[in-house]
């Protein structure tokens, strides 16, 4: 060939050492934990760990309560990403904001502020014990409800994002059609955002079956009311420290799941 | 069945001053450049985009009228809109999308699937009805577009730049096809555009739209004679002739022929720019192929162009210089010999 060609492969940038090393001790960091868990899991006996009364007893609620903080996220969510992304009145941004607090608010706070709100001498926890005869804190709402109040907000900024990307003229056209406004929410608008729902009920739900600060402080550790599954992990490392593991291990693979059926989203730019 | 409109509307770059007038039957479209507030003034038509006053009105029925307090929303306004990149919902099939103005109005899903299926024959995709809108080619997506659009019924047909996104070949074969639907269409037709031969070649009046504003009204040939600025006349300024053609001679239908260089055979449009058209006190020998001779109505000074209507066979638009009229000894009334070349006239096939 007459010109000179580039070289096919694109030159590697050569890195300083302390960088290598330092980047090496951070990779370390987030592998040997991981290494621990698996490498100390008492693999011939976790099936039996996984069938005792216990564990179940903590899957069974976090399950229950982590599901139905994803539902009433859902319910209670969408509407609000939907008036975020759509609406424009006074205090919007305020508003966005506090609904997104509890994203980086310590949840052992949200907990404290829960039963401040729902507790018993609380901002509406009294009148709701006397008039309607509903407790919240200790109980298995209570548990829910602090699920929600931390894990909502992860399934409100995704959906909203989806909403915000949109091209709106979709739901012009719809209404040049004739649809209602609902009409058009519900065959346009919603399944068009369907990965933007998805993903943020997704993360929702990873996010409530986490929860610990919340859940105990405003709901307590009650086995088969509130203990859900890190309540359970924290309590049983001291009485039995094998329960404790396979808890772990069994998170851990949830949130493998997720990483891995969510990896379009996050890895797939790479 | 009339459509009238003043619309004053507030678009980001400008405001938007506009006074139409539509009769039923009547395909009237609005040409202008990107950015003339041609796509905002079918956007406050179908309620997409509010009024900060004027009215508009359908058959009588006030769809809006900010003074009055009245404002339909777009779902109760008898329109349809058509738009440039098709917008076919890309989650439901071809026929889902036909049916979904059908099923919006409360019609049972099997009748409006029916009903969109016989549609989607109508535009020539009888086949197509189970595919997902994606798998469509841009002909194809905008047949299903103007197919969903048309069955509803609307009284109001607005076409949002319906071709620009189609390439060169699709778009003879869509527009030809287009041409047929919209002859059948009984209600009020609005067509956006900035191709100004499309405007000329479908339109029976056009509206020129600059900067939010009506430059000119008129028919086609009311403004290609008379346009009204600069502007205008570089824009529709051109000689345009329907005719048919066979082996490079165009048989034109208002009299007289022109002979094309590599004319298709069939219903053709021939264009001949003004500037491109020559004229001879004494019959030429040169080089044009098409010669004919005709009679100067009118002479028209914009500044260092003169534009010269000629009655003839066929009748023609010249402009030349200042300098040529008085070298020709040119007035109004004056026979004159009219020369273009064969390769200065743009065939299309209609």
């Amino acid at each position: 060939m007459a010109l000179p060609t580039r070289s096919r492969r694109t030159p590697r940038p050569s890195a300083p050492l302390p960088i290598v090393i330092l980047a090496s001790a951070g990779a370390a960091f987030f592998i040997i934990p991981l290494l621990g868990l698996l490498l100390r899991t008492p693999w011939t006996s976790a099936w039996q760990q996984l069938g005792s009364p216990e564990v179940l007893t903590a899957l069974r609620l976090s399950l229950l309560a982590s599901l139905s903080a994803t539902a009433i996220a859902l319910i209670l969510g969408v509407p609000l990403a939907w008036s975020f992304a759509r609406l424009t009145f006074p205090g919007r941004s305020v508003l966005r904001a506090l609904t997104v607090l509890p994203m980086v608010l310590p949840p052992v706070v949200g907990g404290v502020a829960l039963l401040l709100a729902f507790g018993r001498r609380g901002l509406l926890g009294g009148w709701l014990a006397t008039t309607l005869g509903v407790h919240l804190p200790f109980t298995t709402a209570g548990a829910i409800m602090a699920e929600t109040f931390v894990a909502m907000p992860f399934l409100v900024i995704t959906v909203e994002a989806g909403l915000r990307s949109m091209d709106t003229r979709f739901e012009d056209a719809a209404r040049t059609l004739g649809a209602s406004r609902w009409t058009v929410l519900w065959r346009v608008t919603l399944p068009l955002v369907r990965p933007s729902l998805i993903a943020g009920a997704v993360l929702c739900w990873a996010r409530a079956l986490g929860e610990f600060g919340a859940t105990i402080t405003f709901a307590g550790n009650f086995p088969g009311r509130t203990q859900t599954m890190p309540l359970a992990v924290y309590l049983a490392l001291e009485s039995n420290p094998e329960a404790a593991i396979v808890l772990s291990l069994v998170l851990l693979a949830v949130s493998l799941a997720v990483l891995i059926g969510l990896r379009d989203r996050w890895l797939g730019a790479s | 069945m009339t459509l009238e409109a003043r619309v004053l509307a507030d678009v980001s770059a400008f405001e938007l001053d506009v006074e139409l007038a539509v009769g039923a039957g009547e395909l009237v479209a609005v040409l202008g450049p990107n950015g003339a507030g041609k796509t905002s003034l079918l956007r406050a038509l179908a309620g997409l985009l509010p009024l900060r006053s004027g009215r508009v009105t359908l058959d009588g029925v006030v769809l809006e009228d900010p003074a009055a307090g009245i404002r339909l929303p777009s779902e109760r306004r008898p329109i349809g809109l058509v738009f440039q990149d098709y917008l076919l919902f890309p989650h439901l099939s071809v026929r889902e999308n036909v049916a979904f103005g059908l099923r919006a109005r409360g019609m049972a899903r099997v009748v409006a699937m029916g009903e969109a299926g016989r549609w989607l024959e109508r535009v020539g995709m009888p086949a197509e009805g189970d595919r997902k809108p994606a798998s469509l080619s841009g002909g194809q997506a905008q047949r299903v577009a103007l197919a969903r659009v048309l069955a509803t019924n609307p009284a109001l047909l607005l076409l949002d730049e319906p071709m620009a996104a189609l390439d060169a070949s699709t778009r003879v074969a869509f527009r030809r096809d287009l041409r047929q639907h919209l002859e059948s269409f009984r209600g009020v037709r609005l067509l956006v555009t900035h191709d100004p031969l499309e405007a000329m070649a479908m339109a029976d009046r056009l509206i020129i739209l600059e900067h939010g504003r009506m430059l000119q009204s008129g028919t086609p040939a009311d403004v290609t004679q008379h346009p009204r600025s600069r502007y205008v006349a570089d824009l529709v300024g051109v000689n345009l002739f329907r005719g048919r053609a066979s082996h490079d001679v165009i048989t034109l239908a208002d009299g007289g022929s022109l002979t094309a260089a590599g004319a298709a055979d069939g219903d053709v449009f021939a264009v001949v720019h003004p500037r491109t058209v020559a004229l001879y006190r004494t019959r030429p020998d040169g080089t044009p192929r098409n010669v004919w001779e005709g009679r100067a109505i009118d002479l028209d000074s914009e500044g260092d162009r003169v534009r010269v209507r000629l009655a003839g066979s066929p009748s023609i638009v010249a402009e030349v210089t200042p300098a040529a009229v008085r070298d020709l000894g040119l007035d109004r009334g004056d026979r004159v010999w009219i020369g273009v070349k064969a390769t200065e006239i743009n065939v299309y096939p209609a």
